[in-house]
C-alpha cells in the first residue's frame, strides 16, 4: 500500500495516519447511550398515554354499543340508562366563550404592554414577576375567589341574584385562571420577533403602534394564537375551580324547555363535562364506571379535535403570510 | 400633532440659512445638516462615547470609522433618535437638525425618522412584498399619491428596478443579500428623507454588492446627505468626502469609552492625517 505524505517536515503525517485521526474512535459507547436513555423516557411517557386511552376506551364500549348517541345527546337524569352529556358539553363550550371573551383581548393587551410599550424599570419587572406567580397558583385558589368575589359578592350581593352559581360566574372564575398564563404566552410570542423588524419600522417613521399593528402582531399572531388555544383547552378541562364556584353537583338538573341561552349563562344552573366526569365517578351504581369512561373520551376527543384543529390553523396562517 | 408642525415648519425656515459653522471640520460650502456638540451617550451606568463633537454637511457621504466598540452605532443612532428605543440610552450634549435640537422636549423621535431614514447592518426588508416594503413608510406617513409610480420611481432610484420590476408581489426574502439591502435603501428613500444613516451596510455583502451599493451611494448623495458607519476603511476612503476617527480609551477598571480622535476631508484623513492615532490605525489596517 502507498503512503502518501501530508504536509512537509517534522510534522509531516501519512494519509493512514490522518484517516485513523479524521475516523475517531471505533467504538462510541456515550453517544448510542444518551440517545437510548431519551428514546425510552419518550416510549414510557407515550406507552403511559396510550395504556390510559385504551382504559377509558375499552371501558366505555358497552355504554356506546348499547346506547350510541344517546349517552350524548341526551339531559343528565337520576336514572342510569337514560342520562347524558348534552348540559356538560354546552356548560363546557359556553364557558370556553366567556373565558374568551374576557381573558384572550384583556390578556394580549396587557402582553402587549409590557413588551412594547413598558419601560424595563424596576416595577415592570415585579409586575412580570408577580404575573409568573399567578400563573403558578393552584386553581383550587381560583375557585376560592371566584366563590367570595363573583359568586358572593359581585351576582349575589351587587347584582342580586338569588343564586350567584351561574356559568358566568364559572366563566369569570376560569378567565382569572388562564389570564396569567394567556400574558405570559403572548408576551412569549411578542418576544420572538426579531427586533430588527421592530427597528426597520421605526426606521422608516412609524409610530409604536403602526410598528406593532402592522410588523410585530401579524409575526406573532401564529404563536399567540397556538398558544391561546392550548390555554384554553386547559381552562376546558379544569373542575376544581368550577366545583368552588358553583358548578351543579347533582346527578340531575334541568333548565325549562326554551329557556333563552342568555339566561342559560346569566342565571341558571350549569355544569360543565368535567364535573360530569367528577360526579358520574362518585355514583355507586355499577353502570357509572362505563358512563365515567364515555364522558372522559367524549372531553378527550373534543380536546385532540381542537389542538388538532390549532395546529392546522396555525399552519395556514402560516403560509398565508410571505414568511 | 403641534409638535410635529413645529418641527416640519422650522425645517423650512432654517434650510434657506446655513447653520453656524462649528465643528472640527472646515466648510466647504455645503452648510451642516447636523450639529453635534460635546455628545455623551450611556447606556445606563455604561459611559459609551464621550464629548464628542462634528458637524454633518449636506449633500455629503461623511464616514464614521473606527474599531469595534468605539461608539460609530451609538453616534449614528443619535442622529435619528433611535437610541430612544433602547432601555437605560441616555444622551447628553446637543445635537441639532437644521438648528433645532433634536432632544427638545417637544420634539417627535417618529418626525425626526421621517426625515432621517436608516439602513441596518444585517439586511432587515420587512416579512411582506416588495411592493410593501417600499409603500409602508409614506403610507403610514399619510402620504397621499399613486403609490404604484412612487415605487417605480424609489426603485429606479436605488438601481434595483429592473432586476425586480416583474416580481413587486413577491416576497422581499426571494431576493439576494445585496438585492435585499439595496430594497432597504429604497425603503429608506422613498419617504423622501433629507438624510439617510447607514450602519455598516455592507458589511454582510459580498465585494459585487458591495460595489454596486457604493456607487448607490454616491448617486444618491446629489440628493440626501449621507452617514455611513464602516469598518472597512477602503470603503471609507472610496465613497465619502469626510472621515471621522474614533478610537476607545480603557479606562482603570477596564470601562471602554468611545472618542472622536480626528475629524476631516477623507483624502486629509487618509494621507495627512494630523493624530498619530489615526495614523497608527489606518497604516496597521493598510499593513
Ligand atoms: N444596547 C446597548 N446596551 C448596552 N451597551 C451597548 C448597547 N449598544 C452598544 N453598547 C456598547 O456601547 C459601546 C459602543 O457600541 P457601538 O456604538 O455599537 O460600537 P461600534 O458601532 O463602534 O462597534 C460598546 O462597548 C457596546 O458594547
Ligand atoms: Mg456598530
Amino acid at each position: 500500500m502507498a503512503t502518501r505524505t501530508i504536509g512537509s517536515g517534522s510534522t509531516a503525517v501519512t494519509q493512514d495516519m490522518l484517516r485513523r485521526a479524521l475516523e475517531g474512535r471505533k467504538v462510541n459507547v456515550i453517544n448510542p447511550l444518551v440517545a437510548l436513555t431519551l428514546l425510552i423516557s419518550l416510549l414510557a411517557s407515550l406507552a403511559i398515554l396510550v395504556v390510559l386511552l385504551w382504559d377509558v376506551v375499552a371501558k366505555s364500549m358497552p355504554v356506546w354499543q348499547e346506547r350510541g348517541w344517546s349517552v350524548i345527546t341526551n339531559d343528565l337524569s337520576p336514572r342510569p340508562e337514560e342520562t347524558g352529556m348534552v348540559q356538560g358539553i354546552f356548560g363546557s363550550v359556553m364557558l370556553t366563550v366567556v373565558v374568551v371573551i374576557l381573558s384572550f383581548p384583556l390578556g394580549v393587551a396587557a402582553a402587549i404592554y409590557l413588551e412594547e410599550y413598558a419601560r424595563d424599570t424596576r416595577l415592570t419587572r415585579i409586575l412580570v414577576a408577580n404575573i409568573r406567580n399567578l400563573a403558578g397558583v393552584p386553581s383550587i385558589v381560583y375557585g376560592l375567589l371566584g366563590l367570595t368575589v363573583f359568586v358572593k359578592l359581585i351576582l349575589e350581593g351587587m347584582v342580586g341574584q338569588l343564586s350567584g352559581r351561574t356559568l358566568i360566574a364559572g366563566g369569570m372564575t376560569l378567565s382569572m385562571l388562564v389570564l396569567a398564563i394567556m400574558v405570559i404566552t403572548t408576551q412569549e410570542a411578542l418576544r420572538a420577533v426579531p427586533m430588527a423588524l421592530r427597528e426597520a419600522s421605526y426606521g422608516v417613521g412609524a409610530t409604536p403602534w403602526q410598528t406593532i399593528r402592522h410588523h410585530v402582531l401579524p409575526v406573532a399572531s401564529p404563536a399567540i394564537f397556538t398558544g391561546s388555544v392550548l390555554t384554553l383547552a386547559r381552562a376546558f378541562g379544569e373542575s376544581a375551580p368550577l366545583l368552588l364556584a358553583g358548578a351543579v353537583l347533582s346527578t340531575f338538573f334541568a333548565a325549562p324547555e326554551g329557556t333563552p341561552i342568555t339566561s342559560l349563562v346569566m342565571s341558571e344552573k350549569y355544569t360543565a363535562l368535567p364535573i360530569i366526569i367528577y360526579n358520574w365517578s362518585r355514583q355507586p351504581q355499577t353502570e357509572y364506571i362505563a358512563l365515567t369512561a364515555a364522558a372522559i373520551v367524549a372531553l378527550l376527543v373534543i380536546l385532540l379535535v381542537v389542538n388538532a384543529g390549532t395546529i392546522l390553523a396555525r399552519d395556514a396562517l402560516e403560509r398565508r403570510r410571505i414568511r | 400633532m403641534s409638535t410635529r408642525m413645529e418641527l416640519a415648519s422650522t425645517v423650512v425656515e432654517d434650510a434657506v440659512s446655513p447653520g453656524p459653522s462649528a465643528g472640527l471640520a472646515g466648510s466647504a460650502g455645503s452648510s451642516a445638516i447636523f450639529e453635534i456638540q460635546d455628545l455623551n451617550v450611556y447606556y445606563r451606568d455604561f459611559h459609551a462615547v464621550t464629548d464628542t463633537s462634528l458637524n454633518i454637511y449636506q449633500n455629503e457621504i461623511t464616514a464614521l470609522i473606527g474599531p469595534s466598540g468605539c461608539g460609530k452605532s451609538t453616534v449614528l443612532r443619535c442622529l435619528n433618535r433611535m437610541n430612544d428605543l433602547i432601555d437605560g440610552a441616555r444622551v447628553e450634549g446637543r445635537v441639532t437638525y437644521h438648528g433645532i435640537d433634536l432632544y427638545g422636549s417637544s420634539v417627535d423621535p417618529v418626525e425626526v425618522r421621517r426625515r432621517v431614514g436608516m439602513v441596518f447592518q444585517k439586511p432587515n426588508p420587512f416579512p411582506k412584498s416588495i411592493y410593501e416594503n417600499i409603500v409602508f413608510g409614506p403610507r403610514v406617513a399619510g402620504w397621499k399619491g399613486n403609490f404604484d409610480d412612487l415605487v417605480e420611481e424609489t426603485l429606479v432610484r436605488a438601481a434595483l428596478w429592473d432586476e425586480v420590476k416583474d416580481k413587486l408581489e413577491n416576497s422581499a426574502f426571494d431576493l439576494s443579500g445585496g438585492q435585499q439591502q439595496r430594497l432597504c435603501i429604497a425603503r429608506a428613500i422613498a419617504t423622501s428623507p433629507d438624510v439617510v444613516l447607514m450602519d455598516e451596510p455592507c458589511s454582510a455583502l459580498d465585494p459585487i454588492a458591495t460595489y454596486r451599493i457604493e456607487t448607490l451611494m454616491r448617486e444618491l448623495k446629489k440628493q440626501y446627505t449621507i452617514v455611513v458607519v464602516t469598518h472597512n476603511m477602503q470603503q471609507a476612503a472610496r465613497v465619502s468626502d469626510r472621515t471621522a476617527f474614533f478610537s476607545v480609551d480603557v479606562g482603570e477598571e477596564g470601562q471602554r469609552t468611545g472618542r472622536l480622535v480626528e475629524y476631516d476631508m477623507t483624502d486629509r484623513v487618509f494621507t495627512a492625517p494630523s493624530m498619530k492615532e489615526t495614523e497608527d490605525y489606518i497604516t496597521g489596517r493598510f499593513g
